[in-house]
């Protein structure tokens, strides 16, 4: 019998770590959409005074390496501080997995986002964000590199699918190197406008296609 | 090693029955020649006397003649064949127009893309819900330019029948050739050329328990068709290349095979399938039509859990089944079958379809409904997309 994962992502995907929802999180991520494909949340409890992550859970919508890998990064992230958590990276995870095919990295970065999307959630609850900067066009790409090209497994600044970004005073264009009527635009459009609408001075975001 | 998989994915492809490879066996070790002609030597003109046999009884199982039937490689031969073959016959005669269905198998629906690229005029028919052809579009989209109709008779992936009989007399009426394959009904579901005016059909072996490399197409008599893989004179010079002489056996012989009582017995394991999915886990959807639809297949969607993580457990509890998730498929794409019926991506994220053949049981449907209301009950206890379960 031989199975397309490492033994340790079968067993991660079998028992998974650390499942489920967590009532009153201190702080919660929530990376991917339905519509485009995986989707991870992952919620934190915090000691506000050593700032080290008591507990962690997470739930996914998505394939074995997702949930393997959300098992896999949670069981690392428990007990250490927010700093030291923030710096795990998908690649620890996914060595600590016994390696992960490479087509399916973009299910498990998902993971790893939601776990950094959890404690940022914390940061900016618990004003430790000195946040006003104000948005650039190089804020937008930062952000629009958590946006998945579902076609490559790869995010959309990467595969080159932004042609355009535009930031003027407070509203945010972006123009998609897809036309409309592709399977995944309406997808990608949702993905984006979830990723920067929270930015605190932007007002509106609009998306086009090249025809 | 896998005496014990249930195997649920027979529409991708059968295990061979002994029987065929009974029959094929002295094609490899006896009468192995080239087909030669009538007046070459002995062992020739019995591999041909092979062939030939082959042959009828594939022409006669469609309602054919034995001259109007071509082997092939398989299904995607088949169909690129009946495509490029007939609008390269038509080129200046008709103006290179071709229409198909959204849910067109792969050696059609991409045939058609490539030549769209390439400047002919291509037109993708919409279906409604369940997957059947909207005939009122499809007839309207044929104009006098219109080389070839290519409207597959069953679907791949979710079964889907479509009503061949309404599309060929339309084409009849507007004086249009009509392809269509038939890789998944052939045998399954009558087809009767001699009563249906339809022009080409593709058919397969490895789908029916045959031999895989293995084809056919049915070309009406006078069909203005172009070769379009040259080499040798075979087969009429239709087709060039060696004759796959035991492979052609092996066919036939799977042929034969089907008897309509087999075909009852996948329908009722089918039936089964969908039955006690529908009774026993919630949060169910069918996909294609639940009167219209091939006897072996079922494919439904499990919501709020993803296909692949479906499909490794399953595979873990010693189940083969397929998905139309993208995380599944060698292109990353979601299934364009379930899009294309007006599905979104989540319900082809959680589609799954199980496809049945001579080697199943009705058992079989009871013990993979078993083993799936588990399966979904844990992924759905870790999804953010089932608050309510």
């Amino acid at each position: 019998m031989t199975f397309p994962y490492t033994k340790e992502v079968l067993e991660h995907f079998r028992n998974p770590q650390n499942v489920g929802k967590m009532e009153d999180p201190d702080g919660k991520g929530l990376e991917g959409s339905p519509a485009c494909g995986d989707m991870v949340a992952v919620y934190l409890k915090v000691d506000p005074d050593t700032l080290v992550i008591e507990d962690i859970s997470f739930e996914s919508y998505g394939c074995a390496s997702n949930i393997a890998t959300a098992s896999m990064i949670t069981e690392m992230a428990k007990g250490k501080t927010l700093e030291e958590a923030k710096t795990i990276t998908w690649k620890e995870a996914a060595n600590a997995l016994g390696g992960l095919p490479p087509v399916k990295a973009h299910c498990s970065v998902l993971a790893v986002e939601g776990l950094r999307s959890a404690i940022r959630d914390y940061e900016e609850k618990h004003g430790m964000v000195v946040e006003n900067e104000a948005t650039t066009v190089e804020v937008v790409s930062k952000r629009l590199k958590h946006v998945m090209n579902p076609m490559a497994g790869l995010d959309i600044i990467r595969t080159e699918l932004v042609l355009k970004v535009v930031v003027e005073e407070g509203t945010v264009r972006i123009v998609l190197d897809i036309p409309s009527t592709h399977q995944f635009a309406a997808a990608i459009k949702e993905d984006i406008v979830d990723k920067l609408e929270s930015l605190w001075d932007v007002e509106s975001v609009t998306v086009d296609y090249i025809s | 090693m896998f005496n014990e998989t249930i195997y649920l994915d027979n529409a991708a492809s059968t295990r061979l029955d002994e029987a065929v490879l009974e029959a094929m066996k002295p094609y490899f070790f006896d009468a192995y020649a080239v087909a030669t002609s009538e007046f070459g030597y002995s062992m020739g003109i019995d591999a041909k006397e092979g062939l030939e046999r082959s042959r009828k009884v594939i022409a006669s199982r469609l309602g054919a003649q034995a001259g109007e039937i071509v082997f092939t490689s398989g299904s995607t031969e088949s169909s690129n064949m009946a495509i490029k073959g007939v609008l390269s016959a038509l080129k200046g005669k008709k103006d290179d127009h071709l229409i198909v269905s959204r849910l067109e198998d792969f050696p059609v629906l991409n045939t058609a893309k490539k030549l769209d690229k390439q400047g002919y005029k291509v037109d993708f028919i919409n279906v409604d819900g369940e997957g059947i052809l909207d005939l009122d579009m499809f007839s309207d989209a044929i104009t006098s330019q219109t080389a070839l109709v290519s409207i597959q008779q069953a679907n791949q992936e979710i079964g889907t029948l479509q009503d061949l009989k309404g599309i060929s007399d339309i084409c009849q009426d507007k004086d249009v050739l009509l392809h269509t394959d038939a890789t998944h009904s052939f045998t399954r579901i009558p087809l009767d050329v001699s009563k249906l005016p339809v022009d080409l059909v593709t058919v397969s072996a490895h789908t029916i328990h045959g031999p895989r490399g293995i084809g056919a197409l049915y070309i009406r008599e006078g069909t203005p068709i172009d070769k379009w893989m040259d080499g040798g004179f075979q087969e009429s010079d239709r087709r060039a290349g060696v004759e796959n002489i035991p492979a052609a056996v092996g066919f036939a012989k799977a042929v034969e095979l089907v008897t309509s009582e087999e075909n009852e017995r996948l329908a009722a394991m089918r039936g089964r399938v969908i039955e006690r999915a529908m009774a026993d886990i919630p949060h169910v959807t069918l996909n294609g039509s639940a009167t219209s639809r091939l006897p072996q297949n079922a494919n439904m969607t499990f919501h709020y859990v993803e296909g692949e993580s479906i499909t490794l457990h399953l595979d873990m509890l010693g189940f083969a089944v397929s998905t139309g998730s993208a995380c599944f498929s060698r292109s990353l794409e979601a299934s364009h079958v379930i899009l294309g019926i007006g599905g979104d991506h989540e319900r082809a994220h959680g589609s799954l379809r199980f496809s049945f053949g001579r080697f199943n049981t009705i058992e079989d449907s009871d013990a993979i409904i078993d083993a799936l209301k588990d399966v979904v009950t844990n992924l759905r206890a870790i999804s953010p997309l089932a608050e309510d379960n």
